[in-house]
């Protein structure tokens, strides 16, 4: 993809062109942006973006940002969200009753509180074997682990080097995606939660 | 939903917290009070229903009320998770240790003294988090659902890299194996090839090829005895989880492929 454009420039001001002229406007690159991520099954990340668009992932960034923006002030039915690493067009979550009312669907089955707690521990202890899930929730997990598993929301990363090579168990991408995660330092810290915890109980 | 006459002895109220003991039949029952999610959940829930503080837990109180519990669970024909009985015994190992005097001899310093409490109580602490953590999952996955992206494009590649099942392998194995009995044999005894190096010379062909057609592959081999050893070759390696296999197109050729190391 050579620039016609580049020539004539060249001879105007060779230094700056010689390091990569902006090959498209900021909003031609916005509008590519949009219009890939709208196609796209998954969250799609600023580098692919960027080789699709052929600019650099920096580039790509600022005007997905700037894209986001502009879908904020519009306040419209739709957001461009930050998933899994990768960017994802998606309706505002206030419009979901009037969607399922056209959808005609309804939530799915939500997890078991046994099933949460077990991908609460994988999520903030992985990789992690079901031994130590045990040692903290002081109950078997296996029927979880399997639904998670079943799932998709943890996925297996190889044994660990002990005693009985226990399987260990982490979370997977589509962990992130359910969860509306962009990856997991989105989570709030563990420690979060003691201080939750014993204040909560200190009052009673 | 009418309330059960026989439960109305027990302290706890099952209506007003989480798990609900709700409808007649055992099968519900079970349903409504694994809603307790294990000994630590429902050791937690007595200790808040008793207002007690965590770090100084009646123990032969909370003890008394577990194993009401426990019992309860039998009498229903529920069948009492191993978890929840180990749990039974550890209070009362702790609830007995706290009735013995205390050993003037071994601890004449009361801050060497260990609370017999006090493992249990940091393994609930410990639990507390995760569980607090699940409802925050919880709460995440609800505002998720009430998110919608766009459906499916149609496009030839949304079927790319299906993950093979074992199912599939052994469709293609019968195959295989099919095409083989068709053929008038004429067999020459020949030297066996063991797995490990079956397992070898397959490794060295994916690792040079990439990629490799599994239906070209059991071809290369003419006896049964060769064709189970390639088989559970392949399986073994993928168990490995070095190779995996793909399926681009339903019902298509299946691929043996390298594993790019992952980047996560």
């Amino acid at each position: 993809m050579t620039e016609p454009e580049t020539d004539e420039i060249t001879t105007e001001q060779p230094e700056e062109i010689i390091s990569q002229a902006p090959a498209r406007s900021a909003a031609t690159v916005m509008a590519i942006a949009e219009a890939i991520i709208f196609v796209s099954d998954e969250p799609i990340t600023s580098k692919t973006l960027g080789e699709i668009i052929g600019e650099d992932k920096q580039t790509v960034q600022a005007a997905v940002e700037e894209l986001q923006k502009e879908y904020e002030e519009r306040s419209g039915g739709l957001q461009i969200r930050e998933i899994a690493g990768g960017w994802q067009l998606a309706t505002r979550t206030e419009y979901h009753e009037e969607i399922r009312k056209f959808l005609k669907t309804r939530p799915s089955a939500k997890l078991s509180l046994a099933a949460l707690e077990t991908l609460s521990v994988i999520a903030y202890k992985q990789p992690v074997t079901v031994p130590e899930i045990l040692e903290i929730r002081g109950v078997q997990s296996a029927s979880a682990i399997k639904t998670l598993l079943e799932k998709r929301l943890i996925v297996t990363k190889g044994h660990k080097e002990t005693v009985g090579r226990p399987m260990q168990y982490g979370t997977s991408k589509d962990f992130l995606i359910q969860f509306g995660l962009n990856d997991l330092s989105d989570l709030p810290s563990i420690e979060d939660f003691e201080d939750l915890t014993i204040t909560a109980l200190d009052q009673q | 939903m009418e309330p059960q006459q026989q439960l109305e002895q027990f302290v706890f109220d099952f209506n007003k917290e989480q798990p609900q003991i709700v409808a007649g039949s055992s099968d519900e029952l079970k349903i409504k009070l694994g809603e307790f999610a294990g000994p630590l959940d429902l050791l937690l829930y007595l200790i808040k229903q008793e207002q007690a503080n965590i770090f100084d837990i009646p123990i032969a109180k909370i003890t008394d009320e577990y194993l009401k519990y426990v019992k309860l669970m039998k009498s229903l024909d529920i069948a009492v998770a191993a978890d929840f009985v180990v749990m039974a015994a550890t209070l009362i190992e702790i609830k007995s240790k706290m009735l013995l005097p205390r050993d003037p001899a071994a601890a004449s310093d009361a801050e060497e003294f260990e609370d017999p409490r006090k493992e249990l109580v940091d393994q609930l602490l410990e639990y507390e988090k995760f569980k607090s953590a699940a409802q925050m999952l919880y709460e995440r996955s609800t505002v998720e659902q009430a998110v919608f992206k766009r459906g499916t494009i149609e496009s030839d590649d949304n079927n790319a890299e299906i993950s093979a099942t074992v199912f599939d392998l052994l469709t293609v194995f019968q195959k295989i194996v099919l095409r083989h009995k068709e053929e008038v044999l004429l067999e020459i005894e020949r030297e066996e090839i063991s797995l490990a190096d079956m397992i070898k010379a397959l490794r060295k062909r994916i690792f040079a090829e990439l990629e490799l057609n599994l239906l070209t592959f059991f071809e290369e081999f003419h006896t049964r005895r060769e064709l189970v050893t390639a088989f559970i070759a392949v399986l073994e390696i993928v168990r490995t989880e070095e190779v995996k296999l793909v399926q681009r197109a339903t019902f298509g050729d299946i691929f043996l492929k390298k594993v790019e190391p992952a980047s996560s």
